[in-house]
């Protein structure tokens, strides 16, 4: 798994890659965490995630629910195929706020 | 067709050798027949069950290991988890409420979802648990 954080219209873009398993799960945990604890909109684009298990979904649960605790606006963009299968068999399609990209996240009211 | 085994493997219990089962297991699951998206529901499926082993059995104790066999049994790809560990509570591996959005508790679901049976049982000489779970082929 990889990572790349950047500005983007107020919000922080965290980009993934790769696989994300119990392996580097933590990781990411820790990386929304902190982008959140820092008081910034944050975006998770899952463009280039090829696999994420239930662990790396209980990270961006933890930061959408930290989101929302905080006042922050929280969201998913760029969704691979491999995530939304996942997402779609955990139910959360439907909770997380889910845009095709960033523009398109800036441009709703999620 | 026999049963074949595709493969058995032995694994370190832990969270850094769970990509090589999902890479065994992509190969032996398109092996057996399964469609390309069904082959990655089990991949997923096994994945939490060998991290439920990880996390829930050994406790992430580091030296703890499991044993995977994936066996084509014509009409179903049959996977079996066998660990060390103490005595599993299994009426505690229920799928949670989804309704409950928290971080957490999903990866029962997933198994139970994706897989056609899910049977947890002890080993015969009580020195570890055993996991079997089945996928039936042309459904």
């Amino acid at each position: 798994m990889a990572y790349q954080v950047f500005e983007e219209g107020g919000f922080s873009v965290i980009h993934l890659s790769g696989e994300i398993d119990l392996s580097n799960s933590p990781d990411v945990r820790r990386l929304v965490l902190d982008t959140l604890a820092q008081d910034r909109n944050s975006l998770v684009d899952l463009s280039a995630v090829t696999y994420i298990d239930s662990s790396g979904v209980a990270s961006l649960v933890e930061g959408y629910q930290t989101a929302r605790n905080r006042g922050l606006r929280f969201g998913l963009v760029n969704v691979s195929a491999a995530a939304l299968s996942v997402l779609q068999l955990a139910h959360l399609d439907k909770v997380f706020p889910i845009q095709p990209s960033v523009q398109a996240f800036l441009g709703s009211d999620a | 067709m026999a049963a074949e085994r595709l493969f058995e493997m032995r694994l370190a219990a832990r969270p850094d050798r769970l990509r090589l089962l999902r890479c065994t297991l992509r190969d032996a699951a398109s092996l057996a027949g399964l469609a390309s998206d069904e082959v990655e529901r089990v991949v997923l499926a096994a994945n939490e069950a060998c991290m439920n082993i990880i996390q829930h059995a050994y406790k992430d104790q580091a030296d703890g290991e499991v044993v995977v066999e994936a066996i084509d049994n014509d009409v179903d790809l049959e996977l079996r988890f066998i660990d060390f560990a103490p005595p599993i509570n299994a009426s505690a591996c229920r799928p949670r409420d989804l309704g409950d959005v928290r971080p957490g508790g999903l990866g029962t679901h997933f198994m139970q979802e994706v897989m056609d049976e899910v049977r947890y049982s002890r080993l015969e000489a009580d020195d570890g648990n055993c996991l079997v779970m089945k996928k039936y082929k042309n459904k």
